[in-house]
C-alpha cells in the first residue's frame, strides 16, 4: 500500500512540473493526501432526453487544487473590482460575476482549449478561465494601455483566442455563438462553441431564431442559460411566462444543472459537448447560479431580493465553500496548502490591481487604429474640421 | 430576350443608356451583361476561388435567389456554401456575424435592406464595432448585399434608401455599384476585404445591360473601395451620384450638351469611405456642384458632401451653393404618378443645373 502511494505520489509530482496546472507542490509529502475521490451530485431534470449525466464525479486531487485556485482568482478578482469601482479607478459599466464561478470553471473543464465560447456582458471570469490574465483583465477595467483590448473596449469588451467576448447588447451574441459553432462544422474541425445567456436575455427572439436555425442546421452549439434568478431587477417569475429555461429550446434536448456545483456543471458540459461531437446537433443547458452582487456597480442589489436571500446562498451554496469541504472531509488537501493557494491568489491579485492603476492610459496615437483590418492607413475626421487624425490598421 | 422585357421595365433611362452604350468604340472582346450576371460572376468566381467564402439569404439556394441574382449557385456548389434560411433576420445576420468571427467569409443578402433593419443591431455593434472594441484582435469579413433604395410600385416599406444610415457608422465600408463593372469589381473586392461591407444594389438596374470590357471579364478584376470614377468629363459644373441616378445624370448631360453645358458626372461607387478628393479636385474645375441621391434629403449623403465641401478646399472655388437633388421627404407612395414624383427625374436634374448656373 505504502509503496503504491509514493508511485502515486511520484507521479503526481512529475505531472505538476507541467506548464497548463497550477498545483501547489508543498513541501508536506503527498502520500499524506487522497489523489481522487468520487463525489454523488444532485441529478439533472431533462427535457427530450432519455438520460443524462452521470450522478457520481471523480475528482483528482490536481484537478480540485486548480479547480481551487481558478474559483478563488476569479472571486478575488471580482471582489478587487468592486473596491477599484468604489474608488472610481474603475468606470462606466461593471457587471461583477462573484457568486457564479462554478459556471465558468465547470464549463471550461467539461470542454477543449480549442472549442469556442462566447457571453454577454457578465464576462469577466469568462475571460479569465479563456486564457486571459488577471492583469490584462484588471488593466482593461482601468482603461490603461495593458488591458486585453489596450484599453478601447472595457469591461464587456474583452477578447482572447476562441474567446469572443463580452457582448453589450443582451442576447445578440447568442446568433453569434451559432455562427462560430457553423464556422466549426463548416471547417469541419471537431469543436463546438459554448453560447451563454441569462435569464433576462432568454426571453429575447432572436435567441428563438437561432434555436430554430442550429437545430435545423445540425450546429455543434451548446447553449446555456446562466439562471442566477434576475434580469437586472426583475426577478425570473416576473419575467418569463415559463421559468423551465431548459425547456425553452422545445426542440432541442435540454438539461437544468445546479449551477453552484462546480463538478455538476462539468459533468454536463462534457455530457452536452458529447451530444454536439456526436453530430446530433444543439443542446441547451440551464445552470441554477445566484450572483452576490448587484446588476451591476450601480445597483446594489438589495431592493428587489432580501438580504437574508443573498445571506442564505453564501452560507448553503458558495462554490468555493462546496469544493473547500469536499476535498477537505475526503482529505484531499489540508487548511494549510488551501492557505497557500489563498496567499498566492491574493498577492497575483494584488499585482495586478498595482499594474492596472499605475499603467499609463493608451496613447492618443491610438484613438483612431483598429477601425479597418488589413487596410491602408486613413484619415479620419476629428471633433472640428481642422483636426486630421491618422488611422492604421 | 430576358434582358429586352428587363429593359423595357427599367424605363426609357435604361433604353438610352443602353442606345449610347452600343454607339461607343466597342473593344474587341468586350460583351453586353447585365448588372445581374456581374453580380452573379463575382459571387462565382469568389465562391471558387476560396473556400471560406459562403452564400446565406432568404431563397438564395433553391429558389435561385428571390431576383435571381444567385443563379445557378446553389446547383454548382451545393448546400454547405449556399445556405436557405428562414424568414429570421437578426438570427442568420447574427450567425452570420458569428461564422466571420470564427474564420469564415460570408455573403449575408438581405432580400432588401429594408429587412436589414430588423438585423441592423448585428450589422452595428457585433460586426461594425468590434474590431475597434477588441483592439484590432477580432476581424470581421463580412458583407451585407441586396437591393436598396426605390423600385417600382412596392410602396413605403419596400423602398427607403439606406446609404445615409450605414455611411454614419465608423467600422463599415458601404459601397454603391450602378453598372456591371462596378457590380463585379466591388463585389469582388467586398469578399476580399477583410472588414465588414454594406453592399448596397438596386433592383430596377439588375436587368440593364452594360459594356463589360475584356479587362472586367478577367476573374481579378477588382474596382478599389473608396475611389469614385468620373464616368463624364465636363467643365461648367460637377454632377455627383451614386447607384441608379448616375444613369439619370448622364442623361440630363447629353441633354445640357446640346445646349453647350457640358456637365462633369462622378460615380461615387463608395460611400464610406468617400473619395472627396476626386469631387473637390472636380469642383475646383467646374465651380459648381450638384449632389444626386434617390434618398431623403434630411442628412443624407448630399447634406455629407455639401458640409465637407465647406470643410476643404473647393469652397473657396464655388461660384454658386452646392444643391442637393433628392428623393421627396415622404414615404413612398403606391400610386405610379405619385411614385413618380417621389424620386428625382431627369428634368430636375437638368432644372438643377439651370439653377446653380443661374441661366
Amino acid at each position: 500500500m505504502r509503496k503504491m502511494l509514493t508511485i502515486i505520489s511520484n507521479v503526481l509530482r512529475a505531472s505538476t512540473k507541467k506548464n497548463g496546472a497550477r498545483v501547489v507542490v508543498s513541501s508536506r509529502s503527498y502520500a499524506d493526501f487522497t489523489p481522487q475521490a468520487s463525489f454523488d451530485i444532485k441529478g439533472c431534470d431533462l427535457h427530450r432526453l432519455e438520460e443524462g449525466p452521470a450522478q457520481q464525479a471523480v475528482l483528482t486531487r490536481e484537478e480540485g487544487l486548480q479547480y481551487y485556485r481558478t474559483l478563488q482568482m476569479m472571486r478575488r478578482m471580482e471582489l478587487k473590482a468592486d473596491q477599484l469601482y468604489k474608488q472610481k479607478i474603475i468606470r462606466g459599466f461593471c457587471h461583477l460575476y462573484d457568486g457564479q464561478e462554478a459556471c465558468a470553471v465547470g464549463i471550461e473543464a467539461g470542454i477543449n482549449p480549442t472549442d469556442h465560447l462566447i457571453t454577454a456582458y457578465r464576462a469577466h471570469g469568462y475571460t479569465l478561465t479563456r486564457g486571459g490574465t488577471v492583469r490584462e483583465i484588471m488593466a482593461e477595467l482601468t482603461g490603461r494601455r495593458g488591458g486585453i483590448a489596450k484599453g478601447k473596449g472595457g469591461s464587456m469588451h474583452m477578447y482572447t483566442k476562441n474567446f469572443y467576448g463580452g457582448n453589450g447588447i443582451v442576447g445578440a451574441q447568442v446568433p453569434l455563438g451559432a455562427g462560430v459553432a457553423l464556422a466549426c462544422k463548416y471547417q469541419g474541425r471537431n469543436e463546438l462553441c459554448v453560447t451563454l445567456y441569462g435569464d433576462g436575455a432568454a426571453n429575447q427572439g432572436q435567441i428563438f431564431e437561432t434555436y430554430n436555425m442550429a437545430s435545423l442546421w445540425k450546429l455543434p452549439c451548446i447553449f446555456i442559460c446562466e439562471n442566477n434568478k434576475y434580469g437586472m431587477g426583475t426577478s425570473v417569475e416576473r419575467a418569463a411566462a415559463s421559468t423551465d429555461y431548459y425547456k425553452r429550446g422545445d426542440f432541442i434536448p435540454g438539461l437544468r444543472v445546479d449551477g453552484m456545483d462546480v463538478l455538476c456543471v462539468r459533468e454536463a458540459t462534457k455530457f452536452a459537448a458529447d451530444h454536439c461531437r456526436a453530430g446530433k446537433g444543439p443542446i441547451l443547458m440551464e445552470l441554477q447560479t445566484y450572483r452576490y452582487h448587484g446588476h451591476s456597480m450601480s445597483d446594489p442589489g438589495v431592493s428587489y431580493r432580501t438580504r437574508e436571500e443573498i445571506q442564505e446562498v453564501r452560507s448553503k451554496s458558495d462554490p468555493i465553500s462546496m469544493l473547500k469541504e469536499r476535498m477537505l472531509s475526503n482529505n484531499m488537501t489540508n487548511v494549510e496548502e488551501l492557505k497557500e493557494i489563498d496567499v498566492e491568489v491574493r498577492k497575483e491579485i494584488e499585482d495586478a490591481a498595482q499594474f492596472a492603476t499605475t499603467d499609463p492610459e493608451p496613447p492618443l496615437e491610438e484613438l483612431c487604429n483598429h477601425l479597418f483590418s488589413n487596410d491602408q492607413p486613413l484619415e479620419v475626421r476629428g471633433t472640428h474640421p481642422w483636426t486630421k487624425l491618422k488611422s492604421v490598421s | 430576350m430576358a434582358s429586352l422585357k428587363c429593359l423595357l421595365r427599367s424605363g426609357r433611362n435604361a433604353v438610352s443608356v443602353v442606345l449610347r452604350r452600343e454607339f461607343h468604340r466597342t473593344l474587341p472582346a468586350s460583351l453586353q451583361v447585365t448588372v445581374r450576371d456581374a453580380l452573379n460572376q463575382a459571387m462565382d468566381e469568389e465562391l471558387e476561388r476560396d473556400e471560406r467564402v459562403f452564400l446565406l439569404g432568404e431563397e438564395v439556394a433553391q429558389y435561385d435567389g428571390a431576383y435571381k441574382v444567385s443563379r445557378g449557385l446553389w446547383k454548382k456548389y451545393g448546400d454547405k456554401r449556399i445556405i436557405d434560411t428562414p424568414i429570421t433576420e437578426m438570427g442568420f445576420a447574427g450567425i452570420a456575424v458569428g461564422a466571420a468571427m470564427g474564420g469564415l467569409r460570408p455573403i449575408c443578402e438581405f432580400m432588401t435592406f429594408n429587412f436589414s433593419m430588423q438585423a441592423i443591431d448585428q450589422v452595428i455593434n457585433s460586426a461594425a464595432k468590434t474590431y475597434y472594441m477588441s483592439a484590432g484582435l477580432q476581424q470581421v469579413p463580412i458583407v451585407f448585399r441586396g437591393p436598396n433604395g426605390a423600385s417600382a410600385g412596392v410602396a413605403a416599406q419596400h423602398s427607403q434608401c439606406f446609404a445615409a444610415w450605414y455611411a454614419h457608422c465608423p467600422g463599415l465600408k458601404v459601397v454603391s455599384p450602378w453598372n456591371s463593372e462596378d457590380a463585379k469589381g466591388l463585389l469582388k473586392a467586398a469578399v476580399r476585404d477583410d472588414n465588414p461591407v454594406v453592399f448596397l444594389e438596386n433592383e430596377l438596374m439588375y436587368g440593364v445591360p452594360f459594356e463589360m470590357s475584356e479587362e472586367a471579364q478577367s476573374k481579378d478584376f477588382l474596382i478599389p473601395i473608396g475611389k469614385a470614377k468620373i464616368e463624364r468629363q465636363g467643365d461648367r459644373v460637377t454632377l455627383v451620384s451614386h447607384s441608379r441616378l448616375v444613369s439619370h445624370c448622364l442623361d440630363a448631360a447629353a441633354v445640357l450638351s446640346k445646349d453647350g453645358i457640358e456637365c462633369e458626372v462622378i460615380n461615387l461607387r463608395t460611400i464610406r469611405p468617400m473619395d472627396m478628393e476626386t469631387i473637390e479636385k472636380s469642383v475646383i474645375k467646374t465651380n459648381h456642384l450638384i449632389t444626386v441621391e434617390g434618398g431623403w434629403p434630411q442628412f443624407g449623403v448630399g447634406a455629407e458632401i455639401s458640409a465637407r465641401i465647406m470643410e476643404g478646399p473647393a469652397f473657396n472655388y464655388l461660384d454658386a451653393p452646392v444643391a442637393r437633388v433628392t428623393g421627396v421627404d415622404i414615404p413612398m407612395p403606391y400610386a405610379k404618378i405619385l411614385e413618380d414624383h417621389s424620386i428625382p427625374q431627369v428634368k430636375d436634374i437638368i432644372f438643377t443645373v439651370k439653377k446653380t448656373l443661374n441661366i
